[in-house]
């Protein structure tokens, strides 16, 4: 188990005020000054170094993605960073924690970040229905005005450095960075067509890197204790402590930081008090958040969580939002609700995932109950892979791939319930529908 | 899962709201929510500025407030764009309300993480309360919607009702949030199990220190090295 002593997040819990002061004492805020003299290039080296992955789902190197960032800002198109607080991906909620308990790493994370890229400013987007986390982020950036950590002369550093808060109004697509560089012009959150990439063409057409909270919040802690500490945790390309978020059927839920790698077996143990009903009662993990693939319990028990060990048993870490879900599960119901979701959120913009959508939950509700032919799994299946890659941003990946998941570990359940439901209702197969729209 | 709504008579709205106008501490916050937006990017504002609005609608209404066409003319003129690029904002996102809701918005979510935890004792709960999914109850007191998830997974299930989260629920301790409210009680937010936010059930497996004093573990470092 990792020691409270490497832990990041020390008040994860909010056992302690999130305030400056309760903040300071506890280390954010130290000399911050002394971190922005090490100089833009050389911290963006110490994150690179650090091994820091992306901890929003798609696991890009941080560090690598700062450097992507213009080095002589123009006057009229200054460098801005985004800090993606719109945590929306069913199974996580860890930038909650962090927002409402921990707001000043956020901050000073955003500080750190945003002068290694040179940024004029960063803009957190938080999203709308974090109503009294959001208040607390109000709250925690007036503070650090106050303090002069933040705005003119930021940290007596002599850089101006702006943080702006910004909500949201309810839409997961706001999620995706350039949906949510629209969202915050004030547009509806429809992801633009890349390139131009946002380091090139972002927020205002100005030069623009869109980072995670937890990505953030990490930084002052690495310089302070150096890239070769937070490199000896995890796995080769794996490095780090993370927040692990764990719903389901285990028997104490829980937000948790631990070193990456963690197999999933001694995370449940140590933290959640395991799994309702004991191992043996375990069925499928959805390791990384809905968008991911689901991996029966044989695949998953030893699995090491991280980007790299997901990836082997055909899932993904993504914001390591774990939800089990033991042997009492209706998994296709699971299944079936994810897709809704993505119906549901589906901006609309591309064919194939506003119809797509709704035509795989609609499928997915016939394969539910049961009505519906032996050869619409395969269609399914097809449908799937028709969605998958056309769209302009990754949710119509992220709805297909459930159903691919399901369809590749689940499938003679499916083809139980077709098989059942037919012998009940006379042993004719439903007949094949037509699309109606 | 609720149908459309029904968006109420444009000339009833109009004789109703034509001449919305922010209260005074509605104006110093407007200029607040501009102010954090670079000089012609007003249309950034829209979110922050629709919020706002549907706060006052809702203050004025003793309810949760709602989007009424003339409002949404009125923010629009605020921050100089055409209606229609407002309107496209007010019925993309799903906080704004289109139609009038009830006193308390009760939102349960019931994405897969809750589903699993058992939100359909939640929403059973509220039905045996006469709440309808997309409905007002016939005294205005609730309005049932179905969300999708809200962000408090290892809290599931959940529900929000207007600003506040009630967390580990399950069927009695809804009826028991519902039926505080409508006395006009004001349930304790948060987890309704005396739970410490995230923190797992029982007390805390990392961090003890953190409970009873603010601990700095920076003396337990090592030697540390900028760099």
């Amino acid at each position: 188990m990792l020691a409270d002593k490497d832990r990041i997040f020390t008040n994860v819990y909010g056992f302690q005020p999130w305030t400056l002061q309760a903040a300071r004492a506890r280390g954010d805020w130290d000399n911050t000054k002394a971190l922005l003299e090490l100089g833009n290039d050389k911290i963006i080296d110490v994150v690179k170094a650090s091994g820091l992955r992306g901890r929003g789902g798609a696991g890009f190197p941080t560090g690598t993605k700062w450097s992507f960032m213009p080095k002589e800002p123009k006057a009229d198109r200054p460098n801005f960073l985004v800090i993606n607080a719109d945590e929306s991906e069913p199974g996580s909620c860890k930038d909650r924690e962090i927002i409402r308990h921990d707001p000043h790493k956020l901050i000073e994370g955003a500080l750190v970040a945003g002068f290694a890229m040179r940024a004029r400013a960063a803009y957190i987007y938080i999203r709308g229905e974090y109503i009294r986390e959001a208040e607390t982020l109000f709250a925690a950036v007036a503070e650090a005005y106050e303090a002069g950590l933040i705005g003119k002369n930021a940290c007596g550093s002599g850089y101006d450095f702006d943080v702006f808060v910004h909500r949201g109004a309810g839409a997961y697509i706001c999620g995706e960075e350039t949906a949510m560089l629209e969202s915050l012009e004030g547009k509806k959150g429809q992801p633009r067509l890349k390139p131009p990439f946002p380091a090139g063409a972002g927020l205002y057409g100005c030069p623009t890197t869109v980072n995670n909270v937890e990505s953030i919040a990490v930084a002052p802690t690495i310089l302070r204790r150096g890239a070769d500490w937070f490199a000896s945790f995890g796995n080769e390309n794996n490095r780090g402590t993370k927040l692990f978020q764990i719903s389901g059927h285990v028997n104490k839920p829980c937000v948790v930081e631990e070193a990456m790698s963690i197999s999933f077996r001694e995370l449940i143990e140590t933290h959640c008090g395991g799994i309702r009903g004991g191992w043996d009662n375990l069925l499928a993990v959805i390791p990384g958040g809905s968008s991911v693939p689901l991996v029966p319990a044989a695949q998953i028990i030893d699995a090491p969580m991280d980007f790299d060990g997901l990836k082997a048993v055909g899932s993904g870490l993504g914001t390591a939002a774990i939800i089990v879900m033991d042997k009492s599960t209706d998994v296709v119901r699971a299944i079936s609700r994810i897709s809704y979701f993505y119906k549901h959120e589906s901006c609309g913009q591309c064919t194939p995932c506003r119809e797509g959508t709704g035509w795989m939950w609609r499928v997915m509700e016939r394969l539910r109950t049961g009505d519906a032919d032996l050869s619409e799994i395969d269609m399914l299946q097809q449908v799937t892979k028709q969605v998958e890659g056309h769209s302009i941003c990754a949710l119509g990946d992220a709805a297909a791939w459930p159903i691919q998941g399901l369809i590749k570990h689940f499938r003679p359940e499916l083809e139980r319930r077709i098989k059942e439901r037919a012998i009940v209702h006379g042993g004719d197969l439903a007949p094949m529908q037509e699309a109606a729209e | 899962m609720a149908d459309a709504v029904h968006i109420p008579d444009e000339a009833e709205t109009r004789a109703r709201w034509g001449n919305f106008a922010w209260t005074d501490a509605n104006a110093e916050q407007a200029k607040v929510v501009l102010g954090r937006y670079p000089a012609g990017r007003e249309q950034s504002a829209s979110i922050p500025l629709l919020d706002l609005a549907q706060r006052q609608v809702g203050a004025e209404t003793h309810t949760q407030g709602w989007l009424p066409v003339p409002v949404i003319e009125f923010v629009a003129r605020q921050i100089g764009v055409p209606y229609m690029r407002v309107y496209e904002v007010a019925t993309f996102y799903t906080m704004f309300n289109l139609a009038p809701v009830g006193r308390y918005h009760v939102q349960v979510c019931g994405t897969t993480p809750c589903m699993l935890a058992g939100s359909d004792d939640v929403l059973a709960a509220c039905k045996n309360r006469g709440l309808v999914k997309g409905g007002t109850t016939p005294d205005g007191l609730f309005t049932l919607t179905e969300v999708e998830c809200l962000g408090t997974c290892a809290n599931a299930p959940m529900v929000q009702i207007n600003d506040d989260n009630y967390e580990d629920l399950d069927y009695d301790r809804t009826v028991a949030v519902l039926e505080a409210l409508a006395k006009g009680e004001t349930p304790t937010p948060g987890s309704t199990i005396s739970r410490r936010a995230s923190c797992p059930e029982g007390g805390p497996t990392t961090l003890k220190a953190m409970v009873d004093e603010n601990h700095d573990y920076r003396g337990e470092w090592g030697t540390a090295h900028a760099g």
